[in-house]
């Protein structure tokens, strides 16, 4: 009555091929390397590869490998400071536009392993350290932004109150605004102090007829921008670098102005970079459906309230209206998707509360009207002038789409008349980049060391083998043959816990270890559980077989029940979508999984397998 | 080998008013330290200074790591950066400093438009250069080499969503738990569950508070762990009550209480000693690192196996619960049809 049909017997057997399979990458330490991907329009081809190994054999720079690795390319070298220097190197020697140079570290798992998807664990920030980025936030843009807004609203005011000849314009100081009279000008700046009083508003120079006045946005103002431009865009970088499923990174403000980014190994650290310095921007305009802009670029006559944009595919010329609709940062999230009714492929948009009422109050009065989207890029360019390093960027202004608005919407829309599906997920990629605050440049790379002593490291580490190994011998001295049992099921708990942890590329930090150490310690309550019930069962008077029998079953009930609400409880944890919690509860409740199995399959299957055949007097519980 | 007595008797509900009484005073004086002298929260959840240090030769992070605890920084994170002649060294704040930061002088005068950015946290630069200036003096009493690259503040490292998210978390624990007790059990047993949850993570928080350690992120995950152990404890002795419910005949609450609570004895001390011995590890042996996860966890373990006992079973037998309400009701239950 204690024995089983074949398949769980195999079973067995297969989960412990598999947990050992896929833990055993973790044996592998990793390398220094230097990675190198390509941008849109160049590959990374074997004439790369010999161009970048001739670069480090003449500036001898010592490397292990240069490895062509699907579209990059991995040069693997001895040791931290090699790294730099090769890094430098590469960095100058091929075209910089159409490359991306980046640190990383590169796994050592043989070729067999990774061909069935079997990945060491990333360690995390703590344990070894990462790519360090600093980012710096381009102020200036925030100012610039702001005094755009203030044109256009002073200009809006001055038709509001039907002051004519009068004009709004960006200046050297600040805005200024140009009126017919002394009178208009006093009467202006009454109006626009009361509606603006972030605002300073002052006379400016009065030549013949044009008396001036120069609005300033308040310093208080802009301190209080360019701090919520930097906690904007520290949400961003760290929803951007979610999404790219780099888990326990930190992202920070450091200063007043710049941003520190650290992510733990991965795998990809070109795409980490691409993705985190996709400095766009983008706008919601408003089409000027009044004028042909064919005319309006032939004749030079734009419309004082319109700009002259250009189509990114043709660069055929759009007219678009200067205020701008809603701004890139508050979109929460673009998707490619194909449209639910006509199959068409569209691009799902969603904005944030703020986006959504100002969408749905320009929409309640242009249906049937067309509405582009602004991409406005940076290229940033470094230069050495007069031995010192200067930062300048160029800004690329295209329309990405124009297209007619259906219907009233607010927080969430879809913009359909795409060309293929290829297309609507550039354009939310496109969208998605473009959802920064300001934009921001890396201004520093570097491999960081972990946050924890090499010392606190060993510490930890021998902590968790003590702590394990108490348990174990405990366990077995307590429960005797039982206790041995289900030692063998604690120690293939582990190396399953760790199997499964390196499938779902979870990273290892020593929050997560605790966790591990933790879940066994736990996990062996499953099967004191058991024990205690065997024991009960005998003393009660029941024969050695259905002690055991009776244990198993009435112990599992209980099992069930501690498990699942201890399982609730680690589902809610992960819900707290933060890195190093979120790590521990991923351990917590793949940990509680496996327990169940290993703990009360196993070791029941284990026990079938020693008494099966035999009849037993005693049993050494 | 068995260190407890087969078939104790102890009357534990015998104790049940004072139990629940001391229980009541321990919650209340948690709560009161917790918002009194408040959990030293650490670089995790508040941000603190950020200075690159260079040396001219190489230098070992635990060296550098020494010196700073000899000029009296004792929870620096210390970091290489690129190389091992290049430090990242973050500081919390200290006490003084980080009210100066959060409060600006009074005598400033608003006009000066500079002066107000100035002081405006978190950037509070003089604070800052200070601490730059005192790392630099405690690491030059080892190696004169050393120059200090940049000096920063930093932001936490958890943002502000983690207290939005968390009060959602909690509810969702709170509710799931309870939903599902309600179900496999009946709601007196969610109910008590879920008190017992409050009565542990509040006494937890509140000793650790005492201790006057550092609270961070491990420190989080701890308290969350002792949630899970605790409903854990709990649910195991639950089940030995629906159990023997269901099994008697007379159905006497209270001696049904001290018999279920008496039969999973010896299994309640043998899981808290299992896993007092793997966490206590990590407290005695485990380093800086993990000495407050394990701290947490053991103090977690010794409330959440003594409120099992005089908390959450007590409570069970104030809500009244009786045979009637345990019973299965429905035909396909596999124990209703194993009974003759």
């Amino acid at each position: 009555m204690n024995e089983f049909p074949r398949w769980k017997y195999a079973l067995v057997v297969l989960a412990l091929l598999f947990g050992f399979l896929y833990a055993l990458p973790n044996m592998y330490p990793k390398q220094p390397a230097v990675q190198i991907s390509a941008n849109r329009g160049f590959t990374v081809d074997g004439a790369l590869k010999e161009k970048v190994q001739g670069i480090l054999e003449t500036q001898k720079i010592a490397f292990t490998a240069v490895e062509l690795e699907g579209d990059r390319l991995l040069v693997r070298v001895p040791d931290l400071e090699t790294q730099t220097k090769a890094s430098d190197a590469v960095k100058t020697g091929i075209d910089s536009a159409g490359y991306v140079v980046a640190l990383n570290l590169a796994s050592t798992v043989p070729g067999w392993l990774t061909s069935i998807g079997a990945h060491g664990m990333a360690w995390g920030l703590d344990l070894q350290g990462g790519v360090h980025f600093l980012m710096e936030v381009d102020q200036k843009s925030v100012v610039d932004k702001q005094e755009q807004h203030y044109t256009d609203e002073l200009r809006s005011l001055l038709r509001e109150n039907k002051i004519g000849n009068s004009r709004a314009e960006r200046g050297a100081q600040g805005v200024v605004v140009t009126l017919r009279s002394a009178e208009d000008r006093t009467k202006f700046a009454g109006i626009a102090g009361k509606a603006f009083p972030e605002l300073i508003i002052t006379e400016g120079a009065t030549t013949g007829d044009a008396f001036a006045l120069v609005a300033k946005v308040r310093p208080e103002k802009l301190k209080e921008l360019a701090l919520n431009t930097i906690r904007q865009n520290v949400g961003t970088l760290r929803n951007r670098i979610n999404a790219l499923g780099v888990a326990e990174p930190i992202i920070q403000q450091q200063g007043d102005t710049r941003i520190v980014v650290e992510l733990p190994g991965l795998q990809d650290t070109a795409a980490a970079k691409k993705v985190l310095g996709a400095t766009a921007t983008l706008e919601y305009r408003a089409v000027d459906m009044t004028n042909d802009p064919a005319t309006a670029e032939r004749t030079g006559n734009i419309p004082p309230d319109s700009r002259l944009y250009r189509m990114r595919e043709d660069g055929r010329p759009v007219l678009l209206k200067k205020k701008v609709i809603v701004s890139g940062d508050e979109l929460v999230d673009a998707s490619a998707q194909p449209d639910q009714r006509t199959g068409t492929p569209a691009v799902h948009v969603t904005l944030n509360a703020n986006g959504g009422k100002k969408m749905l109050d320009f929409t309640m009065n242009n249906v049937g009207k067309n509405m582009a989207v602004v991409y406005i890029e940076r290229i940033p360019e470094v230069k050495i002038v007069d031995g010192k390093e200067v930062r300048t960027a160029t800004v690329k202004e295209e329309v990405v789409s124009n297209a007619v608005i259906q219907g009233v919407f607010s927080k969430q829309f879809q913009t359909t008349g795409l060309g293929s599906m290829k297309e609507a997920s550039e354009t939310a990629l496109f969208l998605r980049a473009g959802s920064l605050a300001a934009p921001v440049d890396i201004v520093e790379e570097r491999v960081i060391g972990p946050s924890l002593g090499q010392d606190n490291i060993a510490k930890g580490l021998l902590s968790v083998v003590i702590g394990v190994t108490l348990v174990v011998l405990f366990v077995g001295l307590y429960y005797k043959l039982f206790g041995l049992i289900a030692d063998v099921a604690l120690l293939l708990n582990l190396v399953l816990l760790v199997a499964i942890l390196s499938l779902v590329q979870a990273t290892l930090t020593l929050p997560a270890i605790a966790g591990i150490v933790l879940t066994l310690g736990m996990a062996i309550d499953a099967n004191v559980l058991i024990c205690e019930r065997i024991r009960e069962e005998s003393r009660n008077g029941s024969t050695p077989m259905a002690s055991i029998k009776g244990g198993y079953e009435k112990a599992w009930a209980t099992i069930l029940d501690a498990n699942v609400t201890h399982l609730i409880a680690a589902f809610g944890l992960m819900a707290f979508g933060s890195g190093p919690i979120r790590g521990f509860a991923i351990t917590l409740a793949i940990g509680i999984i496996t327990s169940m199995f290993t703990s009360v399959t196993v070791t029941h299957v284990l026990v079938g397998l020693i008494f099966g055949g035999r009849r037993v007097k005693t049993l050494s519980v | 080998m068995e260190l407890f007595k087969a078939n104790t008797n102890i009357d534990f509900m015998a104790v049940r008013k004072p139990a629940l009484a001391i229980s009541l005073i321990l919650m209340v004086l948690s709560v009161a330290i917790i918002f009194v002298r408040g959990l030293d929260y650490g670089l995790d959840f508040q941000g603190g200074a950020m200075i690159e240090v260079a040396y001219e030769t190489p230098a070992d992070d635990s060296a550098v790591r020494a010196s700073l605890e000899k000029g009296g920084f004792h929870q620096a994170v210390v970091q290489s950066l690129g190389s091992s002649r290049e430090y990242a060294i973050r500081i919390k704040p200290q006490q003084g400093e980080a009210q100066a930061a959060a409060m600006p002088p009074a005598d400033a005068k608003p006009a000066d438009d500079k002066a107000a950015a100035e002081a405006a946290p978190p950037a509070d630069h003089a604070a800052n250069n200070k601490i730059a200036d005192e790392v630099l003096k405690a690491l030059k009493a080892d190696r004169a080499d050393v120059v200090v690259k940049r000096s920063e503040f930093v932001g936490p490292q958890v943002g502000e969503e983690l207290r939005s998210d968390g009060l959602v978390a909690v509810l969702f624990v709170i509710i799931g738990i309870m939903v599902y007790l309600w179900m496999r059990f009946e709601w007196r047993f969610a109910v008590s569950a879920v008190a017992s949850e409050i009565h542990d993570t509040l006494l937890t928080v509140g000793v650790f508070a005492l201790t006057g350690r550092e609270f961070d992120l491990p420190a989080l995950a701890a308290v969350l762990s002792v949630v899970g152990y605790s409903i854990n404890d709990k649910v195991v002795v639950f089940d030995r009550v629906r159990e023997i419910f269901r099994s008697s005949r007379k159905g006497e609450p209270y001696e049904i209480l001290n018999r279920s609570i008496n039969s999973t004895m010896s299994r309640t001390i043998m899981t808290g000693l299992t896993t007092s011995l793997a966490v206590g590890t990590l407290f005695f042996v485990g380093g800086p690192a993990l000495e407050n996860f394990g701290l947490i966890m053991l103090i977690g373990i010794f409330i959440g196996t003594l409120s099992s006992i005089f908390f959450a079973n007590p409570i069970l037998l104030w809500l009244g619960v009786s045979k009637q309400d345990l019973m299965p009701q429905t035909k396909e239950d596999p124990e209703l049809a194993r009974m003759p």
